[in-house]
């Protein structure tokens, strides 16, 4: 308990709100993460994830409440502070997004180029290194996107996300649209970056085998804020009918029946 | 319903797209004078505009002058006043036909691919993606866009000048019996700097037209593939719209005594 306050977290939302138009989406969402800390987010589509990871990023301006990231308040930065705070983060969007102009390779190479004014070459190398560490061959790096599967462009954000060795990273469903080896290199490669290089990540999915294997704790997320939050090893005995059901992939439960009421 | 609130509520509406619009054209304009700059993708942007305009301006001008020559013939004869047609021909190219038809080619072709492929970016979240590698996307997308827009165009007017001379030249050489010395003396003596140069004004400022409107759209469309058409759709028209103003005003500006 005490070294829990004693230390300021990495990453603090507090009693965030984010509305688009009527719709109400993030409704008081409230989570800290700790330095070093793997956290993934569970809960079902459409809760509003992946518009929590924007907001942090400043891809979205929150309505209400506050978010810092290492103690500093980031909702209303100026554009250099902001750029100087994205540089810590590393993203995996949910369907990549992925730049189609440009090759594999340079995808991967971009935040060194552009954001740390690296050369062409020596981010190449790094490019490439990435790429194999997610299971893509140099051929691949010369490559356009388009000409990829899903899952490959998955893996091509990832490895995009990890480039610049961040303290900070978000992955939106990393293992989505891989099978189920692939996913299983992923997650190794995800509690890698966190344990070895000692990064901050926070992690969507709904994948509860990848969950349990990447995070040190996990929030699950319901109508807009987080109704459950604890160590990993908890997540069976957490007294939470919601959570209950949700890792167990019930279709009876709390959660549907409120779906039917409307 | 009361009218009068519609008319004001259409008013705020029209009063914040300027606003935006206005903030968007200033912040876009900025960066390309604030470096970094990015000479690759300003080079691309120039090629695609400049180069592969090329055949599209310079047939469209070509044939301009084409039937110039031969519709003024047809009514400069009436009064036997043909020797006027070089600098008819000559003083409409330069000033107005050449600028006005490059412009709204350029509209098509280039204002259109710019909203489609920044919209694009922008429903599949690249756009968001550059921000989070430390990278403005105004600057990186919307910069070398501008830049090109506004240095190409007079480059393709200036092309469409000779392509539209030289179709007027061809008309009436060949088809109408003139001389093609007399025909090209006419045609120099009557050009003054001032009509080519207003020209070319227009040209750069409908290139920054074109830009803008595409980058615009294409950067604020939302809702996928139908959010990519509609803003396509809204860049060529809002730029030959204002094109065809601006080359009002900008007449004006040059000829009005
Ligand atoms: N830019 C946006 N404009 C309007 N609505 C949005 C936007 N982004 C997300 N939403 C809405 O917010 C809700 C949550 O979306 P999202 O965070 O993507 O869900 P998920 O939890 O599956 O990642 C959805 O209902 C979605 O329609
Ligand atoms: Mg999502």
């Amino acid at each position: 308990m005490t070294d829990a306050t004693a230390q300021t977290p990495k990453i603090r939302l507090t009693n965030v709100h984010k509305r688009f138009g009527a719709k109400h989406v993030l409704q008081g969402f409230t989570l800290d993460v700790m330095p070093q800390e793997s956290v993934v987010i569970i809960g079902g589509s459409g809760t509003g994830k992946s518009v929590m990871l924007k907001c942090i990023l400043g891809l979205l301006t929150p309505d209400e409440g506050e978010i810092e990231i290492d103690g500093q308040p980031t909702v209303h930065l100026s554009n250099s502070d902001r750029e100087a705070v994205n540089a810590k983060i590393g993203m995996l969007f949910q369907n990549a997004a992925l730049f189609d102009s440009l090759s594999v390779w340079e995808n991967v190479a971009f935040g060194l180029i552009q954001g740390k004014r690296m050369k062409r070459k020596a981010a190449k190398e790094i490019a490439i290194e990435k790429l194999a560490q997610v299971g893509l061959g140099a051929d691949v790096g010369a490559l356009s996107p388009a000409e990829l599967s899903g899952g490959m462009r998955k893996r091509v954000g990832l490895a995009r996300a990890i480039a610049g060795n961040p303290d900070i990273i978000f992955f939106d469903e990393p293992t989505t649209g891989l099978d189920p080896i692939m996913g299983h290199v992923i997650d190794d490669l995800i509690v890698k970056c966190v344990k070895e290089v000692g990064a901050t990540a926070i992690s969507i999915t709904h994948d509860m085998p990848s969950a349990r294997r990447i995070a040190d704790r996990m929030a699950m997320l319901y109508k807009g804020a987080v109704i459950w939050n604890g160590p990993v090893a908890e997540i069976d005995r957490s007294g939470n009918d919601y959570v209950d059901q949700f890792i167990n992939g019930s279709a009876d439960g709390p959660i549907q029946m409120e779906l039917r009421k409307l | 319903m009361n009218p009068l609130r519609a008319i004001g509520a259409a008013s705020l509406r029209f009063l914040a797209a300027t606003g935006r619009l206005t903030v968007f054209a200033l912040s876009g304009v900025g960066h390309c004078i604030r470096p970094p700059i990015y000479p690759r993708l300003i080079l691309r942007q120039m090629v695609d505009i400049g180069y592969y305009s090329l055949p599209v301006v310079g047939l469209t001008t070509l044939f301009a002058g084409m039937v110039l020559a031969l519709q003024s013939y047809t009514g400069f004869a009436r009064f036997s006043a043909e020797g006027a047609i070089p600098s008819v021909v000559v003083l409409s190219i330069c000033r107005e036909l050449s600028p006005v038809l490059a412009g709204l080619m350029i509209a098509g072709r280039i204002g259109a691919a710019m909203a489609a492929e920044l919209g694009t970016m922008r429903v599949t979240e690249q756009v968001d993606a550059l921000e989070t590698l430390s990278t403005n996307p105004i600057k990186y997308l919307i910069a070398p866009r501008l830049l090109a827009g506004v240095t190409m165009l007079p480059f393709l007017v200036l092309i469409g000048d000779i392509m539209g001379v030289f179709g007027g030249f061809v008309v009436s050489v060949y088809k109408l019996g003139f001389n093609e010395q007399t025909y090209l003396i006419n045609t120099w003596n009557f050009l003054e700097a001032q009509d080519v140069i207003s020209g070319l004004v227009k040209a750069s400022v409908f290139g920054f037209l074109v830009a803008l409107m595409g980058c615009y759209h294409g950067f604020h469309s939302r809702g996928g593939a139908q959010g990519v058409g509609a803003a396509t759709t809204n860049a060529v028209v809002s730029a030959s719209i204002l094109i065809l103003i601006a080359n009002y005003l900008i007449t004006e500006m040059f000829f009005a005594t």
